[in-house]
């Protein structure tokens, strides 16, 4: 092998249909989705389910992280987590709240890939192949409880045959679509035992329609407004003990085990992460230099830096900035194809992406003046959108945090 | 297919300089620094590693390997992760020789070529960038006017590296003034000789173990077969452009060096009672670090490869160069705050570091992958 960068005819092909598609299906409903926020687009993810069966916003090939040192099991290239990630930027280059409210296992279902017996993979995730739109979501944040997940308070007790749930998550997201508008599930983060710390923390499995849990509120949000956020509360809530992820090491007390094969799944998710901030990202450069195109307005690269416009300056930064965020995923993505251990390079993907779009996003309405600033367009809503990336699956501040203390050797006591 | 692994041989080449640097080359930095010069014994070590030889083809008596942007960028991060003085004395004789290779017509290359072949290191330099306050290589001032067999350059040059040591340079001059960078023309002449006059070395706030000069050009002749690629010139652009890669990834190179450093400096020193590691103002400041300078490495490489396949690489090489700059001066910055007050004395590195850094924004067309 040797460094490459170019995409490989398979995932330029998926690449070039999944444009198309985001062109002609999600930009034209864009703005309607957001101004409307509870509505959903119906036709459009029943039509999602039939073509993608589930499989985008999904867990892309999460089964095929190693743990560190493991060499991959066969030697072929794989390509699963980078073709994921070529995909998640052109959909979120079409659309960031849809594509969010697109059907599939989510994170939820990336929990189980990563966590999940054999059976339990069975059981939960054959559902999202069927012809009917389903959602996974996955419950960890409480009200005391985003960043710092150790300190989580929902509890689980064992009851015969059955766990009980008491506690109350909030932002859950797809949480409505998962449990009441279709046969889904969501994985909650509970604790075993508050005093055990990470290792009493564990992920359950809760089906749609199981009594005692219910979705208490909807937010308003500033972006990705046609993705629903909720609050769950349990209340006594009894699911299954064959419903706690993992096998016995995972039910073990006194093992961290679980929590880390749980938190493992972000160095899968963080790199999709990214992606999707670099959709949002390149579809506010698109737009702005088509208009500077039109206007007539050249940037002349390569000149020097000393006689550069402070727009020419703009523009190559949010070219340059948006390039090393693409360039730093794919590397993350493409070491976990390889069975590579990649935590930190997921984190420095996204703690990049991140700000850099949101950057990218924020200055593009600048430039674009009151263009930018009106509704006429979907760039102000693209800065409302991209911001999330900064947030979810880790704030920027956390994935530095990560990012320094793989660097320094740090425990999280070393560097808090 | 998309693949982030260098080949055997680059890591091949990669370990090799890696080695070099830092048993040779990083151990004399300041002294370098200090004295204003690099040791000869290391020039020529450094010379024996053949990178240069190794790229010329056989028929101008080098060693034919594949000539590879890439493979370039890669040996040349870890030179500068020794030191950019030393980098940029050791690689400055590529330039000219890598135009010619590139450029050249089969009279110049036959004539200059094997002189770089050689056991010893063989000074050789470009100059390109110009005293102005708001130099431009697309806008150069210094101008080359067609007089029968004869060119006639007028112009100033500065930041020319080796102007005294070496016997041959490439003079870039505006053929066709404002007709930006395909107004540029590249003229292989004498260093030295009528109409020339080499300053004495420049005093600049960094890369100080490298000799550099200024030239003033009056009326100086020179033949019109010195002209790059003769009658039909040569491509400006495409010479600049593969300077840019060769310095955005010494640029990449002293930054990494930086970060280590400033890394293993925030893990052992301690103030009220913890490593300043331990707080996230320090933390995350190297965090920040080591993320640019993997971003800037992944967008040289990638400018690097799109050279190698022969696709347009200019605007990629421009972005991931004026990137690499600002990426510098940041790192570097950042490594002197780390240390407080012992980051601003010459007992440790990251003051040179800090110093050599803001030049990569002025530096132009002194190497060359
Ligand atoms: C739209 C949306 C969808 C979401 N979807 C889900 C979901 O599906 N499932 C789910 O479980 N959660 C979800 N979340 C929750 C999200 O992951 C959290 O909001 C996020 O992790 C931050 O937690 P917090 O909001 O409690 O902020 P806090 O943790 O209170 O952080 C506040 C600020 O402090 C900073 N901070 C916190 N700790 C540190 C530290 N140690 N060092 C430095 N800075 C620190 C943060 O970076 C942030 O700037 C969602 C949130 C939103 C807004």
């Amino acid at each position: 092998m040797m460094i490459d960068f170019e995409l490989s005819p398979r995932i330029k092909g998926t690449k070039n249909m999944i444009h198309m598609f985001a062109e002609s299906a999600l930009r034209p409903i864009a703005r309607e989705y957001d101004t409307n926020e509870h509505k959903k687009p119906q036709d459009l993810l029943k039509m999602v389910q039939k073509v993608m069966g589930g499989g985008i916003s999904g867990a892309f090939g999460t089964e095929e992280k190693k743990k560190e040192g493991e060499e991959p099991k066969e030697k072929k290239r794989r390509e699963t987590n980078l073709a994921g990630g070529v995909t998640v930027e052109e959909i979120f280059w079409g659309d960031a709240g849809l594509a969010l409210s697109f059907p599939g296992p989510g994170l939820g279902g990336a929990a189980v890939q990563a966590s999940g017996t054999p059976e339990q993979k069975e059981k939960f995730l054959a559902r999202f192949a069927g012809e009917e739109p389903v959602w996974g979501a996955m419950a960890i944040t409480e009200a005391e409880a985003g960043s710092d997940t150790a300190n989580i308070r929902t509890t689980a007790v064992l009851d015969g045959d059955e766990y009980i749930l008491n506690g109350e998550k909030i932002f859950v997201t797809s949480g409505k679509s998962a449990l009441v508008e279709s046969q889904g599930f969501v994985v909650v983060w509970a604790t075993l035992d508050r005093k055990a710390g990470r290792a009493g923390i564990k992920p359950f499995v809760v089906e749609h329609g199981t009594p005692g849990m219910e979705v208490t509120k909807i937010e308003d949000k500033l972006g990705i407004r046609c993705s629903d956020t909720v609050s769950l509360a349990f209340m006594d809530c009894r699911v299954p003990k064959e419903n706690l992820l993992g096998n016995p090491e995972v039910v073990d007390k006194s093992k961290t085990e679980g929590f880390k094969k749980v938190m493992a799944t972000f160095d899968a998710t963080r790199p999709l992460v990214a992606a999707m901030a670099i959709g949002v990202g390149s579809a506010a450069l698109d737009l702005l230099k088509k208009t500077l195109a039109e206007e007539g307005v050249e940037i002349r690269y390569g000149i020097s830096p000393c006689r550069m416009t402070a727009l020419e300056r703009d523009i190559m930064k949010m070219d340059a900035d948006l390039k090393a965020a693409r360039l730093l995923t794919w590397r993350a993505l493409w070491m976990l194809d390889n069975g590579q251990r990649n935590d930190l390079q997921s984190s420095m993907a996204k703690a990049k992406a991140g700000s850099a779009v949101t950057w990218i996003t924020q200055k593009a309405v600048e430039i674009m003046g009151p263009l930018g600033y009106s509704q006429d367009l979907l760039l102000e809503k693209w800065m409302r959108d991209s911001k999330i990336n900064d947030i979810f699956e880790g704030t920027g501040q956390i994935q530095l945090l990560v990012t320094a203390r793989r660097l320094l050797g740090f425990s999280r006591e070393q560097l808090k | 297919m998309i693949s982030f692994e260098l080949s055997d041989e680059q890591k091949l080449v990669k370990d090799t300089v890696a080695s070099f640097a830092a048993d040779q080359i990083e151990p004399i930095m300041r002294e370098s620094d200090d004295s204003e010069n690099v040791r000869q014994d290391i020039i020529s070590k450094g010379w024996g590693l053949g990178l240069l030889g190794g790229s010329i083809p056989e028929e101008y008596e080098g060693f034919g390997e594949e000539i590879s942007a890439l493979t370039g960028v890669i040996a040349i991060e870890e030179l500068a992760w020794g030191d950019l003085s030393t980098a940029l004395y050791l690689t400055a004789p590529a330039a000219l020789a890598l135009s010619v290779l590139d450029q050249g017509n089969e009279e110049q290359k036959k004539e200059i070529l094997p002189a770089f072949t050689g056991e010893e290191y063989r000074p050789a330099s470009c100059a390109l960038v110009e005293p102005y306050f708001n130099f431009c290589p697309s806008a150069l001032k210094a101008v080359a006017v067609r007089d029968g067999d004869e060119y006639v350059l007028n112009g100033k040059k500065c930041l020319v590296p080796l102007a005294q040591e070496s016997e041959s340079m490439i003079i870039f001059a505006a053929t066709q003034p404002g007709m930006g960078f395909s107004s540029v023309d590249a003229f292989v002449v004498p260093a030295a000789g009528q109409g020339v006059t080499v300053s004495e070395r420049e005093r600049n706030m960094g890369i100080k173990a490298l000799p550099t000069y200024q030239l003033e050009l009056k009326d100086r002749r020179v033949p019109a077969a010195s002209r790059l690629g003769g009658e039909s010139g040569s491509d400006f652009l495409r010479l600049l452009s593969r300077s840019r890669l060769a310095l955005a990834a010494l640029a990449v190179g002293m930054s990494r060096r930086c970060v280590e450093y400033s890394r293993d400096y925030s893990i052992q020193r301690v103030a009220f009672g913890d490593p300043i590691a331990s707080r996230q103002a320090i933390a995350f400041m190297v965090a920040e670090m080591a993320i640019e300078v993997d971003a800037a490495r992944l967008l040289t490489w990638e400018a690097a490869w799109r050279c190698d396949k022969g696709m347009d690489f200019e605007k990629d090489a421009a972005l991931a160069k004026n990137y690499a700059a600002e990426m510098a001066m940041m790192v570097c910055d950042r490594g002197v705050q780390i240390m407080g007050g012992h980051g601003y004395i010459n007992e440790n590195p990251v003051e040179l570091w800090f110093r050599n850094a803001r030049g990569f924004a002025t530096f132009e067309g002194m190497v060359m992958v």
